[in-house]
């Protein structure tokens, strides 16, 4: 038998009996779709060169759903410890690693399911909306539906399962859902906060790559590319030496720690 | 010793509670830390423009900031003015026969500045184009004034001393309605009235300028200020300033009282002399000046404004800009506030809890207490240590910070502690509802930061950020505003340039409503759900 063919059974299983896992990948995908739809409602482009990117414009609502995704891949890790379970699942399968493999494996595969359905919906709803608010060719948008936006599409996936996989990371450190969470989302939200009150450009900028949220987001930029911190799949390469880090010195713990 | 069942002893039993938990300790002690240690990095990570050039740090380098008066605040005190010196009590009289003005309808400045410096303006006033008559604590920069005014759509008013604004009769004036003004002075008092004929008169206000010297200068004036297109896109906005220029004719100038020396004129492109910048001579300010018209009056041009100057990006730092790492203090007393409800009921405390004190109610407010009272405590200490300590790393870094007045800044570090506090409450009552500690936490992380991010930096436009600021739990960051958007200047008053809709009190009172409706859910359930 493979242990990680076992592993991920298990772990399949326990995911998918949880009630929670189902009511958080809808709020994932409400979330994203409701935020991008008011977005893509609300934002208009009133003459050339405004200035407005339409993916980051009709995606803005990765931004909320991330922080449901963060939530779903915390209690996946973090309920074990709470509950005790985790003695059991390390007596049944003595290898740690492989168990966090398995998880962070079965947590990004419901979190790409999830960021599919809701990135692609997004999607359709800016592409429906956006023409009529000002992007259109008149206004230098050609056409919305080019290679560029589906790159930002499929990176904004990419970005959610990233996020998924620091979250599994930073509760396998802290062992507790509550302040995984917070600590997640304040890795995620205070960075941008903190951006602001730099007003070095040279630092601002590297806050801005630093960051996991704003480096990862880069992905989705379609216009003026060369005019952000970072290259798109140099952003999201940033979100996924965070992602990678956490996650590997989160197992480097499980190894050392009692559990 | 109070008794067993009474509040007072469940309050100690819930602070026992907390400060016998190592983590929630550490997790309180890490709210004050973030507070302070994140507020730093701003100015740490920041640098003065004139600090740098081309990449060579120079030391000769002092920031004055922007020109203020004597309290502190940044004001402009721009005008062409035509006067003489009052000594003693006494009045000036006038009557603004016509108004008109020029400015940039696309914004920005002249296209070809060799050529006529009006090219390319369009007649018309701005809302807050000024021409009226003025009694000034000399000319010098700043010094205190009182003025009676025209303005171009906001009706006569009376102002001094740059913040104060009255409103008087909302008319507008022309040659076709003229408009008799008058300022009266005795002693420190001065007193505004606007007339239809030059014979009833209505007071529209008084000011109280202490200090006032014998010596003042009397007269008329004419000013207009910027006219400017914001232009939204991502991350902010661009905003294309250019001058304009407002021309008040008077005549029927009188004055009484001792009035000594002629009339002091500012010839035509005197300003722009002064001025020496280069382009100066061939812009707008060119053509600023005064001319004598019929009948002992005077035309007269300007260009700029007198009243309050709002912050402007680049120039120096926001006092608020001090307490940026309040958002990290936020996170960790949240965490520690959803964590005292979930931890008991994950370990089963909450039977012990609720067995000695069966009026759940009360349990559910002796926790509220002890977490907002410390929180609070934690709050107040990091926001008062956070406020001097970034000022003072600011001023070595010789930045200029932006003035705000004591209560302000009281305000400012008082409502900080209250935000934390009334956060606190608020995760405490949604951890009781859902009983899940991450749930919980994210909840509340997403509904007061994650709008505060949408709305002062994303794409959604003003309207959606106003909106947002006004209506979700992160209406509370109003509470450490100090810039005041000014009704009588026009600018660009939206979240993203840190201006709330919604007043300082106000904003947090509306974290206080979602805080009280939280918990009176979690108080009901509470009492209604078995543990």
């Amino acid at each position: 038998m493979n242990p990680f063919r076992d592993a991920l059974h298990a772990e399949w299983t326990k995911l998918r009996t949880v009630a929670g896992t189902a009511w958080l990948l809808a709020t994932t995908f409400l979330l994203t779709v409701g935020l991008s739809a008011v977005s893509a409602a609300t934002v208009t482009c009133d003459g050339t060169r405004c200035g407005e990117d339409p993916a980051k414009v009709g995606l803005l609502g990765v931004m909320a759903g991330q922080a449901v995704v963060a939530v779903l891949a915390v209690l996946a890790v973090g309920e074990e410890y709470g509950t005790g379970m985790i003695r059991v699942t390390f007596a049944a399968m003595p290898r740690r690693e492989v168990v966090l493999a398995a998880k962070a494996t079965v947590v990004a595969a419901v979190t790409a399911a999830a960021g599919v359905l809701a990135v692609l919906a997004s999607a359709l709803v800016a592409l429906a909306l956006l023409p009529g608010h000002g992007f259109t060719p008149a206004n230098g948008y050609a056409d919305l539906a080019t290679a560029a936006t589906l790159r930002a599409a499929a990176g904004s996936v990419l970005y959610l399962v990233l996020i998924a996989l620091l979250g599994v990371g930073v509760t396998t450190l802290l062992r507790d859902s509550a302040a995984a969470v917070g600590a997640v989302l304040g890795l995620l939200y205070l960075f941008p906060v903190l951006a602001q009150v730099i007003s070095n450009p040279d630092w601002h900028r590297h806050a801005l790559q630093l960051a996991p949220m704003q480096a990862g987001l880069d992905v989705q930029a379609t216009i003026d590319v060369a005019g952000q911190p970072l290259s798109p799949w140099q952003g999201l390469g940033v979100l996924a030496l965070w992602a990678f880090g956490v996650l590997g010195l989160g197992g480097l713990t499980l190894r050392m720690r009692d559990a | 010793m109070p008794g067993r069942d009474s509040f007072l002893y469940l309050v100690r039993a819930e602070w026992t509670k907390l400060r016998t938990v190592r983590g929630w300790v550490v997790g309180l002690a890490l709210a004050a830390i973030l507070t302070v240690g994140l507020g730093m990095l701003g100015p740490l990570g920041s640098q003065i423009a004139c600090d740098h050039v081309n990449g060579a740090a120079i030391s000769a380098c002092h920031v004055t900031g922007p020109p203020h008066d004597a309290t502190g605040q940044e004001v402009d005190d721009e005008s062409t003015f035509v006067h003489r010196t009052l000594t003693g009590d006494g009045s000036i009289t006038a009557r603004l026969t016509a108004f008109g003005g020029k400015y940039f309808p696309s914004g920005g400045g002249p296209a070809d500045p060799t050529a006529d410096p009006t090219a390319g303006m369009a007649d018309g006033l701005q809302p807050w184009s000024k021409a009226g008559i003025l009694v000034k604590n000399g000319t010098t920069f700043g010094s205190a004034y009182a003025a009676v005014l025209a303005t171009g759509t906001h009706g006569v008013r009376m102002q001094y001393d740059y913040t104060h604004d009255t409103a008087g009769p909302a008319v507008t004036v022309g040659s076709a309605t003229p408009r008799w003004l008058r300022l009266t002075r005795a002693g420190d008092t001065l007193t505004g009235y606007d007339s239809a004929d030059g014979t009833t008169w209505t007071e529209i206000g008084t000011a109280r300028l202490t200090n006032l010297p014998r010596n003042v200068e009397v007269g008329v004036f004419a000013t207009s200020p910027d006219f400017a297109v914001v232009k939204n896109s991502f991350g902010g906005s661009a905003t294309n300033t250019g001058p304009s220029l407002a021309t008040g004719t008077f005549d029927q100038i009188a004055v009484t009282g001792q009035s000594s020396g002629a009339w002091t004129v500012p010839a035509i492109g005197s300003a722009a002399a002064g001025d020496g910048g280069p382009g100066a001579a061939r812009g707008p300010e060119a053509v600023a000046g005064a001319v004598p018209s019929a009948g002992g009056g005077f035309t007269v041009t300007g260009t700029g404004d007198i009243a309050p100057s709002v912050p402007d990006e680049g120039q120096g730092k926001t006092p608020e800009s001090a307490l940026a790492g309040t958002f990290g203090g936020l996170i960790a007393v949240i965490v520690v506030a959803a964590l005292t409800m979930t931890s008991e009921y994950r370990r089963g405390l909450i039977r012990v809890s609720l067995a000695a004190s069966p009026r759940r109610g009360r349990l559910l407010a002796a926790k509220a207490v002890v977490l907002g009272g410390v929180s609070f405590v934690v709050g107040l200490a990091a926001a008062a240590i956070a406020v001097p300590g970034v000022r003072a790393v600011e001023h070595s870094k010789r930045m200029y910070v932006y003035y705000a007045s004591t209560q302000a800044e009281i305000r400012m570090v008082i409502g900080t502690a209250a935000l934390l506090a009334v956060s606190a409450v608020f995760a405490l009552a949604v951890a009781t509802i859902v009983r899940r500690g991450a749930a919980a936490v994210a909840a509340v992380i997403v509904v007061i930061i994650l709008p505060y991010l949408l709305a002062v930096a994303s794409v959604l436009p003003a309207g959606a950020a106003e909106w947002l600021a006004r209506v979700t739990p992160a209406a509370a960051f109003a509470v450490q505003q100090t810039v005041i958007a000014w009704p009588q200047v026009r600018a660009s008053y939206t979240p993203t340039n840190g201006f709330y809709p919604l007043s300082p009190w106000l904003g947090l009172a509306v974290l206080c409503l979602y805080a009280a409706a939280a918990y009176a859910v979690a108080h009901r359930q509470l009492r209604r759900r078995d543990v």
